[in-house]
């Protein structure tokens, strides 16, 4: 049984594929966007986790002090102190909002890089092409979360625009880069189709291992799971809290209009807790789907994870466990507080450990690779 | 064009679409909508301070509609490219789906559909506020949802066999 081996090794080198259309040779195309990519997706968690930590709830209670702020100068009358207490209010959401946005980005560029690693076969281009494109689409990849998270630090400095910053400037550039690249495998690929070449095995396409469909299967499944959370959210909660949002709001403008400084205190109170609801419910639909995407990514890279059969199982469940765990933990923050949000802590911890031991397992692929002879096939 | 191809193109076509569109806003539409959404709040609450009651009330109805628009905006420019690469992901696992390759190309055309609707329908919203871009964004999860259950149902057959 295939799934039993006890060997050390990826299975054999030499893929049914000649050399220069799947290799994994030294400075490929599909090793740059593996390494790259898994590299991103580790970046774009840790930092993640960070903010998560150090950023996510100091900031929302300084959004929730200086609206608090505002509310207070309205019924005070002193309209100057409310535009004043709003622009702080404006900072420390763009602040909030840039680094939710650098670690989604960094990770679902992780994503496309996998994805295209493996799509590499299917796309009609000479290596060098190949290797342009890639490099391009890291250079782009790392460049805009990079700009994203300036951009709360830069501001308008020397910018030539009236609204928009150099770092946004940067950022969009590297987008755009992210897009030549993905539109030149596009083309390849559909060059590949035009030209109906048969497509050659692919010693990642053909895996059959255990952890490989333990992967899969659990990805499907968390997909699932997230497209039906999204559904009855989008169903049940999505306008509701669109409703209240204005109404709180509208409540809170008119206790202060009214100088009634208890209706204030309660809109306060039920802001605070319907943007906590809201933010519960978003993220965990968000990062059920990831997870699922990343568990079914990985299941392909499995004959490139040069660990023990057992090792390999065992962060494959390392991973899915971490992937069901912190998403539902989340979605039981509201009603148990800190104690779910610590074990969610924990479930992301046991997706990125898996991730890095998988990463890890990959690089000593590439080692052992790269330390043969040139010509030797294993 | 076989189910693999429907969904490979077609998840690329998609992510380019995504990445565009998020480009394009990024550029011209982003920071205009967030100057939008804060002048509009804080005017709210420098009119309560003023104790001028319909420009407060305006101002929070120019916040709501500012919002809505932003959100979803945010939200086409995520689902896009997200359900795009689940497309692509799942064109290079449809070797493992136990079906004839009938029903694989019918599953993959209902993802892809949904999948180009859903965010298609949700832009709308911003447009109309009609029956219509409502009816499409519920038939895009929709038929998403239905698609991904006959994936998951070929999968473990193929898992089962």
């Amino acid at each position: 049984m295939p799934g039993e081996r006890k060997s050390y090794t990826a299975g054999p080198l030499d893929a049914s594929a000649p050399a220069e259309e799947t290799a994994f040779a030294r400075l490929s195309a599909r090793r740059l966007l593996t390494l790259a990519g898994i590299g991103m997706i580790l970046a774009g968690m840790i930092f993640g986790d960070i903010f998560a930590v150090f950023v996510l709830h100091q900031n929302a209670a300084r959004v929730g002090t200086s609206l608090s702020s505002a509310a207070q100068s309205a019924a005070a009358g002193d309209a100057a102190a409310v535009g004043s207490h709003f622009k702080d209010t404006g900072a420390f959401l763009e602040n909030r909002g840039t680094k939710v946005d650098t670690h989604v980005h960094l990770i679902a560029f992780g994503y496309l890089a996998l994805m295209l690693a493996l799509a590499q076969p299917w796309v009609k281009l000479s290596e060098a092409a190949r290797r342009r494109l890639a490099w391009l689409l890291v250079c782009g990849a790392a460049l805009l979360p990079v700009g994203v998270f300036l951009i709360h630090y830069v501001g308008l400095a020397y910018s030539p625009l009236e609204a928009i910053g150099w770092a946004s400037i940067f950022a969009d550039l590297g987008g755009l880069m992210v897009l030549v690249a993905t539109v030149g495998y596009l083309a390849g690929i559909v060059q590949h189709f035009r030209t109906r070449q048969p497509l050659l095995p692919d010693q990642l396409l053909g895996d059959r291992s255990t952890p490989a469909r333990w992967l899969l299967a659990g990805g499907l499944i968390l997909i699932l799971a997230g497209f039906i959370h999204g559904a009855y959210y989008a169903g049940v909660d999505l306008y509701r809290h669109e409703a209240a949002d204005y109404t709180i709001l509208s409540q809170m403008s008119a206790a202060a209009a009214a100088q009634n400084q208890a209706q204030i205190n309660q809109s306060l109170v039920d802001y605070g807790q319907l943007q906590g609801d809201k933010a519960v419910k978003i993220a965990a639909h968000a990062h059920i789907i990831e997870f699922g995407l990343l568990a079914m990514l990985l299941a392909f890279f499995q004959p490139y994870v040069q660990l023990s059969e057992i090792w390999k199982r065992r962060w494959a469940m390392v991973l899915l466990c971490g992937s069901l765990l912190l998403p539902v933990c989340v979605l039981m923050e509201m009603k148990f507080g800190l104690l779910a949000g610590g074990i969610a802590d924990l479930g992301g911890l046991f997706v990125i450990l898996a991730l890095l031991a998988m990463w890890i397992g990959i690089l000593r692929y590439t080692g052992s690779l790269d330390a043969m002879p040139s010509g030797v096939q294993r | 064009m076989s189910a693999r191809q429907i969904l490979l193109f077609g998840g690329i076509a998609l992510a380019i679409l995504g990445m565009s569109y998020g480009l394009w806003y990024a550029v011209f539409a982003e920071h205009q909508a967030l100057d939008g959404i804060g002048h509009s709040l804080a005017s709210g609450f420098q009119a309560a301070a003023e104790r001028n009651s319909a420009a407060r009330e305006s101002s929070l109805l120019a916040y709501r509609q500012a919002k809505y628009t932003y959100d979803r905006q945010v939200d086409v420019h995520g689902h896009w490219i997200g359900l795009a690469m689940l497309l692509i992901v799942l064109a290079i696992a449809f070797d493992h789906v136990a079906f004839s390759e009938k029903l694989k190309q019918l599953l993959a055309w209902a993802l892809l559909l949904g999948a180009a609707l859903f965010p298609l329908g949700v832009l709308m919203q911003t447009w109309s506020h009609g029956a219509l871009p409502r009816a499409i964004a519920i038939l895009g999860p929709a038929l998403v949802i239905a698609a991904l259950t006959g994936i998951v149902v070929g999968f473990m057959r193929r898992q089962a066999a």
